[in-house]
């Protein structure tokens, strides 16, 4: 089947990169037609980046504008750092979606709005006085197509039996169609979706299906559209890929340990927005020794990961901000211990339930020194959504390699955002070993001392079920050796120590950081975590015109990268951009003296744009 | 993928309660309870049949939370009222291990109140053994969730304003599957509670009555005094008629009329042996289960002792693990490739 019948009819334009927003009703299925596209986009083999940002009510009251859900996807054919700084396509589906991203469209951007439903009543559920579309000053400024998505979509499924109900919902398989059709995409595989989705219900499969091609043959013979775009394929990296949400890589990371090392992989959690889903995917894992525990709260959620490692298993436990904050008394337990253990902390808009659908990386200072006395942990921050899958794993190998609890930070905008991951050949994964002691460790060789160290300050790892080494671990300061209770004050200031030291020789497994650009110049960008894109991008374009400035993304937050002082000494200045007040920069200052970072903070929601971290940057500069 | 290698399959050694201490001097108050509950479990050990290395004692904190340090099997002593979270994780991941857990009133009852139900309900096989001597005993003295209404002590110097827990009843209202109560100075009686507890597969509460003589002294004596003991202790026995008092004419008969029980005396009213309510703890109803455990709260009532209920029902980790072996059987060749590999691919280069 084929319906690109007459593609000469319309003129083909060859685009390197394109940002498309989804804008709706929350009931309006725009997250689902974003990822729909989003995977066409995939599977045309171009590099991408998106951003779902919807509200945290499932369903606000239609029409509204708390009520309205977008999805962003950018893709080309050039490497893509983020989902876009502004849309040039925007796809409104009502008034509300219209009035609350209107702003971000680009200039002269492509304005495609479903004018069926641009009814009184939306239009003053919206705020709008008069019908916008009607203003010649927004003609000026955008290209507007108005089409009726509502009416379109009855004609199509005239006759199909459904409820007129049923039938609007199926609009934004219309929209979908028609920007297939705009973006030269294949539509075989959609409908193929399609299928598979609704499989057990075909009469919405059929209608959705015809809906979609309606959608497409509307493009191309309406003669409302003049010409086509096409976005050729990116030169990523040779390789198979497939489309990953951060989330979905966290898990998809640990049920990997959990197949390289032939250990059990526990996962002990309770849902929060936005890290329910790493909590979901690993129950899909079952078969490949993931256990996961949906416990009653996430105190519970770390404990039971907390027993399972003290039984041997690779241990972890997720959540986001309001969840760490609870988990704080057992990551200290975890630390005096020295039970391996991976919390992951898919950061949220704070302080407490804050903004919970909306991005942030508010916790670093939590996750550095969130707990009380003296409990040091290993920190490390995915940067994008693919590399969750990264981050997981090693986190899991420093927690198993270190017995420690290591914190692993990734946010909202990469749990939820996707990019292509490309699959890993067997020996592209690191080699994972994991061991526990089976004999005794001391002395004559009958006695197991849980605390007896190695040369790295690391202690054994024995586990129920062996005999002979019997042992009691537990909250309350230990023997530096026994592990039995100790109150004496010199074994507890030589414990603290050790502890701390022990955390400090994690370096040995940190990378040196590598400067984006040249080793020195007048200005180096500091990032870490989800906004390494941004950031990158920025430096890329701040390079391309010509200027010293040089881009270090952290991976590491403790410890920090050995050679990182002298990297900082090599630059006239420098720039922290963070979606935060300032955490990172203000860290900086207290580990090295003498520097102290310039800040660029945006804390309302969103990611930060590549266009507006240039523009600070040349301001300082 | 196994859960374990270390398990070796190896006939059980011939224990003897030296076997279960650790050689650490237990550190509790001169007369405290917990010495004779501790004496007890690891007494009733040896006879239980599972090796030593098998065993977990977890732990809260509080006195009786000290507990795991004395034993000579793997444990953890953890965090104020979290023990069944712990114990909730290591026994859904490694299933063969025998887990206790080790917790006072306050632990279990107010900071753990809602981990305590749902160990419970989840009828994961976990024993938990709740030292209650109505008190804080580590933190000197404080009110509990098991202290009586108007009960005077640190904090509350006019007398206690709340309603205490009832915990066999909360346990049964949460779904456990094997609650039973026993006395500190009941040496016998505990080691055989202990046993059942350890014999029964699912959710185990046994509630000690504890005695804490430094900041609650005496505070079961209206039970365990000589005097009145008979009369007020009753000890429930599997298949026997619910029988107590002096020469046991005392009895607990259902009344299908106001649908409650009473006390009645042997030999009074035309009452015989056989009007007298069976002990029945494998009744998969905990109806009656509940209201003999609520009986201490009522005046004039005795107060039971012993198996309020054991009743057999599959367990969370059994359940857990058969639904990962039927996905396991369901993808036998379920791999790291065919992990990364899934969903929609596609291909550069
Ligand atoms: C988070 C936290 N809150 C409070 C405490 C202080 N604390 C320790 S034990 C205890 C009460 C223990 O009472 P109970 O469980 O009845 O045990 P007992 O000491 O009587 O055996 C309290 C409040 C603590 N250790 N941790
Ligand atoms: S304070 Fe009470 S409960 Fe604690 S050890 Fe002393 S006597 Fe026992």
């Amino acid at each position: 089947m084929s319906t690109q019948v007459s593609v000469a009819k319309h003129k083909v334009e060859q685009v390197e990169t394109v940002t498309i927003r989804f804008v709706g009703d929350s009931g309006d299925g725009m997250q689902l037609t974003g990822t729909e596209f989003t995977r066409a986009s995939a599977l045309a083999g171009n590099d991408l980046a998106t951003f779902p940002d919807y509200p945290a009510e499932i369903r606000a009251p239609a029409g509204s504008l708390a009520g309205v859900s977008g999805y962003q996807v950018n893709f080309g054919s050039r490497e893509i750092h983020t989902p876009g700084d502004a849309p040039d396509v925007l796809v409104a589906m009502n008034p509300a979606a219209l009035k609350t991203n209107l702003a971000d469209l680009k200039p002269g951007g492509m304005l495609l709005v479903n004018v069926g439903a641009f009814t009184p009543g939306n239009l003053e559920k919206a705020g709008y006085k008069t019908n916008p579309l009607e203003d010649a000053a927004l003609k000026q400024s955008y290209k507007i197509f108005p089409v009726d998505m509502n009416k379109l979509t009855e004609m199509a499924l005239a006759g199909s039996g459904l409820s007129s109900k049923e039938v609007a919902r199926c609009k934004n398989y219309f929209a979908l169609g028609l920007m297939y059709w705009l973006y030269s995409r294949p539509i075989e595989a959609q409908l193929e979706s399609i299928q598979r989705k609704f499989a057990k219900k075909p009469e919405f499969a059929a209608a959705n299906a015809a809906v979609f091609k309606a959608g497409h043959a509307y493009g191309e013979t309406s003669e409302v559209f003049f010409q086509r775009y096409e976005v050729p394929k990116s030169k990523l990296a040779p390789g198979t890929y497939r489309s990953v949400t951060g989330n979905f890589a966290t898990a998809l990371g640990f049920a990997t340990v959990a197949r390289l090392t032939g250990r059990q992989v526990f996962l002990g959690s309770y849902p929060i927005t936005p890290a329910t889903e790493i909590l979901q995917e690993m129950s899909y894992f079952k078969e490949h020794g993931v256990v996961t525990y949906q416990a009653e709260d996430e105190i519970a959620g770390i404990g039971s990961a907390i027993g399972a490692a003290f039984g041997g298993a690779l241990a972890c436990t997720t959540t986001s901000g309001p969840g760490l904050a609870l988990k704080t008394e057992m990551m200290g337990l975890a630390v005096i211990t020295e039970l391996p253990l991976v919390v992951v902390n898919v950061q949220r808009g704070g302080p407490s339930t804050g903004m919970p659908t909306k991005t942030e990386q508010a916790d670093l200072l939590m996750a550095l020194f969130g707990r009380h006395g003296e409990a040091p942990m290993p920190v490390i921050a995915a940067q994008s959504p693919a590399d969750c899958f990264w981050a997981a794993i090693e986190a899991m190998k420093i927690a198993t390699k270190w017995m420690t609890p290591v914190l692993l930070l990734t946010d909202g905008y990469l749990g939820n955002g996707s990019e292509p991951f490309k699959i890993p050949s067997l020996d592209e994964l690191p080699k994972l070993k994991v061991s526990y002691q089976t004999s005794p460790n001391y002395a004559d060789g009958t006695q197991y001392m849980p605390y007896l160290r190695d040369d790295k300050l690391v202690r054994p790892w024995a586990i129920p079920g062996t005999p002979g080494l019997e042992h009691r671990v537990g909250g309350l300061e230990k023997d530096s050796l026994s592990g039995m209770v100790s109150y004496d004050g010199m074994n507890h200031e030589r414990m603290v120590k050790t502890r701390a030291q022990k955390i400090r020789n994690v370096v040995e497994d940190v990378p040196d950081v590598e400067t984006f650009g040249a080793a020195s110049g007048d200005l180096l960008l500091v990032s870490w975590g989800g906004t390494f894109g941004a950031v990158r991008g920025a430096a890329e374009e701040l390079q391309a015109r010509g200027k010293a400035v040089g881009h270090v993304h952290l991976r590491w937050l403790n410890p920090l990268p050995k050679n990182l002082g002298e990297v900082l000494k090599g630059f006239k200045k420098v720039f922290v951009p963070e979606v935060n007040d300032g955490q990172l920069a203000f860290y900086l200052r207290g580990k090295f003296p003498g520097v102290d970072p310039l800040q660029f903070n945006r804390i309302n929601g969103k990611p930060i744009k590549i266009s507006e971290l240039v523009g600070k940057v040349l301001e300082v500069l | 993928m196994s859960t374990t290698n270390t398990t070796v399959n190896t006939a059980l050694p011939t224990y003897t309660k030296k076997d279960f201490e650790s050689g650490v001097d237990p550190r509790w108050c001169p007369g405290c309870g917990d010495y004779s509950i501790i004496n007890q479990v690891q007494r009733a050990l040896p006879a239980v049949g599972v090796k030593r290395e098998n065993i977990v004692f977890i732990s809260g904190i509080g006195c009786s939370s000290r507990f795991p340090y004395y034993m000579n099997n793997y444990g953890m002593h953890t965090l104020h009222g979290r023990a069944p979270s712990f114990a909730s994780g290591l026994k859904v991941s490694r299933p063969e291990l025998q887990v206790w857990i080790v917790t006072g009133d306050g632990d279990a009852l107010a900071i753990g109140g809602n981990h305590f139900i749902h160990a419970m309900r989840r009828n994961l096989d976990l024993k938990m053994l709740l030292f209650n001597n109505r008190i804080y005993g580590l933190t000197k003295g404080q009110v509990s969730p098991t202290s009586e209404l108007g009960k005077k002590t640190k904090t509350t110097p006019h007398g206690s304003p709340d309603y205490p827990f009832n915990p066999p009843a909360l346990a049964l209202g949460s779904g456990a599957t094997f609650v039973a109560r026993t006395v500190d100075v009941e040496g016998a009686h505990m080691g055989a509670v202990i046993k059942a507890a350890a014999e029964h597969k699912g959710s185990t509460l046994v509630e000690i009555f504890q005695n804490c003589p430094v900041f609650n002294d005496g505070a079961y004596d209206f039970l365990t005094d000589k005097a009145v003991k008979a009369d007020a202790l009753l000890r429930m026995e599997q298949g026997k008629p619910l029988l107590f008092g002096k020469d046991s004419k005392k009895g607990i008969r259902f009344n299908p009329q106001s649908a409650e029980l009473e006390v009645v005396t042997l030999g009074e009213d035309g009452v015989t042996e056989k009007d007298i309510l069976v002990h029945d703890a494998k009744r998969e109803d905990p109806t009656i289960a509940f209201m003999l455990a609520n009986l201490s709260t009522r005046p004039g009532f005795p107060t039971p002792i012993g198996v309020f209920r054991d009743v057999s029902l599959p367990t969370c980790e059994e359940l857990t693990w058969k639904l990962i072996d039927g996905a396991k059987a369901k993808k036998p060749d379920a791999s790291l490739e065919k992990l990364l590999d899934g969903g929609d691919t596609w291909t550069i280069g």
